[in-house]
């Protein structure tokens, strides 16, 4: 069973403590299509639940990626400079987006657990 | 399946854009463009008839040639961009499908009576594009290999009869087959089933008119840019720019004679960020220079191109500019275009 939780806007949180890793679900990276790009905040950076964390482009369009969670921004990951298709190859894996250490804990409650996520993007 | 112009267009297919756009310049694709309008225009000396409205040299056409213009206004803006073929007994026009019905519109209006205005409702368009693309329709239409660039002849297909031109809109050899609906489906199934064919949408034919720095009429050219700042003055042949007599000759003529006060060009951002339409461009400074028509991240090239106008002062090739992308200024530099070499095929020498 997987550790990650869902959000309603195709983010996942995977948590360690009070560090919440971010990226975006395999169904959102399939939706998107080829990632050309990723633009991530800066370090330090206070993001709000739902609100814009960082920017993935695809061939086919800009999209907004919005923070699941609330806190600071204290790691992005570089990878995606060079290499945005990582999020295409492994989306829950080293194609994470950014660590955020989390201002309210209580917020991954509101999130799905896998199995209710795919539920979720079949229905 | 997004809705474009009163059509329900696929934007992409099982391979996605940038599969279907790198098969299309390593084999061969297939673009349905059936929502195109078809016109033909008959009646007497329809090519002289024709040049009151467009800046092209039609009755310089000649039979088996085709050429690219625009429908021109007063003030020489572009009502929209065309084909025109001359196919021997008459003219044969393909016009954008936003534009189809104003276009039609304003050709009954703006060519005498005499000239018949015969909208070939009952036909589709394929464009075959790609390197493998003559290879694949000879197979069907023996001596389609040898016709050049901008060239059409009639064709029999499966004993079907299709107009073939040797054109496209994506820098790749190839090209557009006109073909009676009735027969369109089992004709493309048929050039589909080479497997050096597959199919390509709508997302894909964007990504290869970008590199290959063609126009995109609602993007790079509409009623408020002209031929010359579109950079298509070589669209106008030496004779009418002299003569004129189309709509907007004055200004268009004025233009090329002292220049415009800003020009399309392309421009290469430095990073890996995409610039997408709307974008502003400034100069170093962050004075405000001009604004982005069309951009993305080019496949073939591999990386971000744009293309959009600038003031002329900042025109130039190697001219550094910034795209400010999401409130970041992000450099980048005019060049030249197209952003991948053409490849269409000029016949033997």
């Amino acid at each position: 069973m997987s550790d990650l939780k869902y959000s309603r806007e195709h983010e996942w949180v995977r948590l360690d403590g009070d560090i919440a890793t971010v990226g975006i679900s395999q169904f959102a990276q399939e939706q998107l299509g080829d990632v050309v790009f990723v633009e991530l905040p800066d370090l330090g950076k206070a993001v709000e639940q739902n609100g814009d964390a960082a920017v993935v482009e695809s061939v086919k369009a800009a999209s907004e990626v919005y923070a699941p969670v609330s806190g600071e921004v204290i790691e992005v990951n570089s990878k995606l400079e060079d290499d945005p298709e990582l999020v295409n190859r492994a989306p829950t894996g080293d194609g994470w987006f950014i660590k955020i250490r989390l201002s309210d804990p209580s917020q991954l409650d509101g999130m799905m657990d896998e199995a209710t996520y795919n539920e979720f993007v079949a229905s | 399946m997004v809705p474009f112009a009163g059509y329900e267009m696929p934007v992409q297919y099982t391979a996605g854009i940038l599969g279907e756009h790198n098969h299309t310049r390593a084999l061969a694709s297939i673009f349905d463009v059936s929502h195109m309008g078809q016109v033909a225009l008959r009646g007497d000396d329809p090519a002289v008839a024709l040049e009151k409205l467009v800046p092209g040299d039609i009755a310089g056409l000649a039979p088996g040639r085709m050429r690219y213009t625009q429908f021109t206004n007063d003030v020489g803006g572009i009502l929209d961009d065309l084909m025109v073929t001359n196919v021997g007994d008459y003219l044969f026009l393909v016009v954008n499908a936003a534009c189809k019905y104003a276009d039609i519109a304003h050709l009954k209006n703006g060519l005498s009576p005499m000239i018949e205005v015969d909208v070939l409702d009952d036909r589709s368009l394929i464009a075959l594009q790609g390197p493998s693309a003559a290879v694949v329709l000879s197979k069907h239409a023996p001596g389609a290999e040898h016709m050049p660039f901008m060239t059409a002849l009639p064709f029999q297909i499966d004993g079907s009869p299709v107009a073939v031109t040797r054109s496209g809109y994506t820098g790749e050899d190839g090209y557009e087959i006109s073909i009676r609906s009735v027969d369109a489906v089992r004709i493309t199934e048929l050039l589909l089933a080479d497997e050096a064919v597959g199919l390509a949408g709508l997302g894909a034919r964007d990504s290869l008119r970008l590199e290959a720095g063609l126009c995109l009429y609602g993007h790079e050219i509409d009623e408020t840019t002209t031929p010359v700042e579109a950079a298509l003055t070589w669209s106008i042949s030496k004779r009418r720019r002299e003569k004129g007599g189309f709509p907007g000759a004055e200004t268009v003529q004025s233009q090329i004679a002292h220049g415009t006060a800003r020009k399309r060009v392309g421009i290469l951002p430095d990073g890996k960020a995409p610039a997408r339409e709307g974008t502003e461009i400034t100069d170093a400074d962050g004075n405000s220079i001009g604004m982005v028509t069309s951009g993305g991240f080019g496949p073939s090239y591999g990386g971000p191109v744009a293309m959009g106008y600038v003031e002329i002062s900042h025109a130039a090739k190697d001219t550094p500019v910034q795209l400010v992308v999401r409130g970041k200024p992000r450099s980048a530099r005019i060049v030249g275009m197209p952003f991948v070499p053409n490849r269409y095929y000029r016949g033997k020498e």
